[in-house]
């Protein structure tokens, strides 16, 4: 054991000796000294990851940096083996580290403390501003724009569906398959039941939980039990190819998550809403070659490209979508039209005037300033028109 | 006419401990050879980088090494809580289940005790109803099995499942944010329940633990009266009814104490080293150990090493992985060829081939 050690030790001093080049206060790192880690929770067979991993790959593009500057850590737990994959790789000289799933960020929390001179930046997150750190750092998208636009893109093809008299007005309901009831999910559905219900009205949803991020089984097996529910069109806020399965199997159209779908489902699927990382990790990493400051809570949207949709199926949406989705987005840029405008939904029957979360008051000038004080979703009202079945 | 076999094997009479050696040796270096050839067949690299990738994932640091300690001492906790009951030959697949209910035991102690008393007090208290929250799990189907001779196997099992429904129903309180399904760290602030540093290492009090009950255990099955016992009810119940040995209390005492050192193994996981609580605090180590326990034939000092190589190859593996974009699955194959060898290795030290004679 005590020779096991001295090999140890040898080997920590030999890497301790190519002590890696933190950036001081005003002054970047050179571009080829740059070291980059990245935890992910899975690896390039699993949607959300594989987004993250492109995401890396346009930045390293983006910024002509060599794919060997990159440390990419798959399959990480939320557990200790995060803080381990943390502290691994500023140990292994990364300037900064990148974690990508909601629960690795006590994790990351703790590796900050523990080596100041790097900088950690955990997507979705939420304890950054409060954490006091400034090597901490949030980030996420406005990924509720593109939940909106998909589901304009779902509204058109309900109305469709109606006035081909496949279904009544009353028969338009969707089925939303969610992970956990909790915000990022309930204010990504919400927004896709805005956008549905602004070209189709009469417009319902209802949402189960597979209390999973990424269970191809219970996907499946949860859009099953919606369409025996009476949903005519599903949509999902979880991270496999669970759902679109099952849509394709039963003949029922469908909007994805993440990635393109319609491999999967080549006759059901419409669109999937989805997010560009390599917005951010461009900016992140150009961050610490300018040596300037990354933001504690970073959150951009379409305007910025950080969102976006895949294709459209041209074969199933309705006549006009791409027009549709054209305007819509150019509005939702301009700051013409607003996600959560409060005219457009009820609480209870009653429209909604303030709502205060963590001392802050979220509504404003008519609307629900999504993702604007903090780059985690924050919007969890259940609004009239969705039914949801928690199952503890 | 009868055709004799070209080969004939017999069991050995004895075998000395220097061919044992090297018959395990010739086997690891067998599958390491059968490995090189795998990892060259499908991804057409240099085998020697492969293994010295792995080297450098579980040794190449300080911080490293430490970590493959950990969870060395981990694997080596639950292996070390199986030794008694397999020797019993009550095979006790419930660890897992042990291992959460001891970690939800502490957990919860941190959780609702964090502030109400000393952190020495609070550690004493989490490694307390850790060990007796095991100590439950393991004993039910024991007294099932002394009393109405119940199928042991499948209720270790099906515990397992009961446990992680349990530690579901907790997370429902204690997640953080609400609805999330994630735990998080507990007492992240006060650090209240977290083992301390010892000699200026943080997972020293891990150490230090494991080894004890690797010392105690391994002289209890040695030496003690009731290791003894333990050794001839697994040899024969009856045997040992006639020996005036009571096998009811035999089994019941020798499950409550796999449970509880297994449940031990739960408090040395959160409180050493997640400090949070899910379903995957386990995270099969209860199987894992399984294998550790067998291979190590209850001898727990052969456990410490036998485990320190499994854990070895799995921290190897998360290097692997990132180094050469290789799926961490890559190992889990380079695993298997080693286990299969060292367990076939046993055929050859068991019996020998002999040509046979004309």
């Amino acid at each position: 054991m005590k020779k096991l050690l001295a090999i140890g030790l040898a080997a920590a001093m030999a890497v301790s000796m190519t002590a890696p080049v933190y950036a001081s206060e005003g002054e970047g790192v050179a571009k080829e000294d740059l070291k980059i880690g990245i935890i992910y929770i899975g690896d390039e067979n699993e949607g959300y990851s594989a987004a993250h991993m492109a995401g890396i790959d346009e930045m390293v593009e983006n910024l002509g940096l060599d794919e060997s500057q990159v440390i990419e850590k798959t399959l990480i737990g939320e557990n200790e083996a995060c803080y381990d994959a943390a502290c691994d790789l500023a140990d292994q000289g990364a300037q900064i580290v990148f974690a990508n799933s909601f629960g690795h960020e006590t994790y990351v929390l703790q590796a900050a403390g523990e080596y100041p001179d790097v900088q950690f930046c955990h997507a979705t997150g939420t304890q950054a501003a409060a954490s006091g750190l400034s090597n901490m750092h949030n980030y996420f998208t406005n990924i509720y724009e593109s939940r909106y636009v998909s589901g304009v893109v779902a509204g058109m093809k309900l109305s469709e569906m109606i006035e081909d008299g496949t279904i009544t007005e009353d028969e338009a309901k969707i089925g939303y398959v969610g992970a956990y009831p909790y915000a990022e999910v309930i204010s990504g559905y919400t927004s896709f039941y805005l956008g549905a219900k602004s070209v189709c009205p009469s417009v319902t949803m209802e949402v189960k939980y597979t209390n999973s991020w990424a269970s191809f089984d219970l996907e499946k097996e949860c859009a099953d039990a919606l369409i025996s529910d009476g949903c005519v069109l599903i949509s999902q806020h979880a991270d496999t190819t669970g759902a679109p399965t099952a849509c394709e199997a039963a003949g029922v159209p469908c909007v994805g998550y993440n990635i393109d779908m319609i491999s999967v489902a080549p006759n059901t699927a419409l669109t999937s809403a989805s997010i560009d990382w390599g917005v951010y990790y461009t900016y992140a990493v150009q961050c610490m070659i300018d040596g300037t400051a990354i933001d504690t809570d970073w959150c951009r949207g379409f305007a910025e490209g950080a969102n976006k949709l895949t294709a459209l199926n041209e074969d199933v949406v309705a006549e006009g979508t791409a027009e549709k989705v054209q305007e819509v987005e150019d509005a939702i840029i301009d700051g013409s039209l607003h996600v959560f405008d409060t005219s457009t939904f009820t609480v209870d029957g009653e429209e909604v005037t303030t709502y205060e979360k963590d001392g802050t008051e979220y509504i404003s000038d008519g609307y629900f300033h999504e993702s604007e004080f903090a780059s985690a979703p924050a919007f969890d009202l259940a609004i009239d028109g969705i039914t949801s079945i928690v199952e503890e | 006419m009868h055709k004799e076999p070209f080969l004939k094997m017999s069991k050995r009479d004895h075998i000395g401990w220097q061919k044992r050696l090297l018959i395990r040796i010739a086997a690891l270096i067998l599958s390491l050879i059968v490995c090189a050839g795998v990892i060259f067949a499908l991804v057409r690299m240099n085998p020697m980088d492969v293994y010295k990738a792995i080297w450098d994932g579980a040794l190449g640091s300080e911080r490293r090494i430490w970590t493959t300690l950990r969870d060395t001492m981990v694997l080596l906790c639950i292996s070390i809580g199986l030794a008694p009951a397999f020797k019993m030959r009550f095979w006790n697949i419930g660890a897992e289940g042990q291992i959460l209910i001891g970690g939800a035991c502490a957990a919860a102690a941190m959780i609702y005790a964090g502030d109400a008393m000393s952190p020495a007090l609070l550690l004493i208290v989490m490694f307390a109803v850790s060990a007796v929250g095991g100590m439950i799990w393991g004993m039910i189907p024991a007294v099932f099995k002394a009393y109405w001779n119940t199928n042991e196997t499948l209720f270790t099992l099906m515990l397992n499942y009961v446990a992680m429904q349990v530690v579901t129903y907790c997370i429902v309180f204690w997640e953080n944010p609400k609805g999330s399904n994630t735990v998080g760290i507990i007492n992240q602030t006060t650090q209240a329940g977290w083992l301390p540093e010892l000699f200026g290492q943080k997972y020293g009090w891990n150490l230090l633990i494991v080894l004890v009950l690797t010392v105690v255990m391994f002289i209890y099955l040695k030496y003690s009266k009731q290791g003894y016992e333990i050794a001839v009810v697994g040899e024969s119940e009856n045997t040992a009814k006639y020996a005036g040995i009571h096998v009811k209390r035999v089994i019941i005492r020798t499950m409550a104490i796999s449970g509880a050192i297994c449940g031990i193994a739960g408090f040395v996981i959160v409180s050493g080293a997640s400090h949070t609580i899910s379903t995957m605090t386990a995270d099969g180590r209860g199987f894992t150990a399984i294998i550790v326990a067998w291979l190590s034939k209850f001898n727990t000092f052969i456990m410490l090493a036998v485990s320190f190589g499994i854990v070895f190859m799995q921290q190897g593996a998360v290097q692997i992985a990132s180094q050469y974009g290789l799926n961490e699955n890559a190992s889990d194959v380079i695993l298997g060829i080693i286990l299969f060898f060292l367990i076939g290795a046993e055929f050859f030290i068991n019996y020998k081939l002999e040509r046979t004679k004309k």
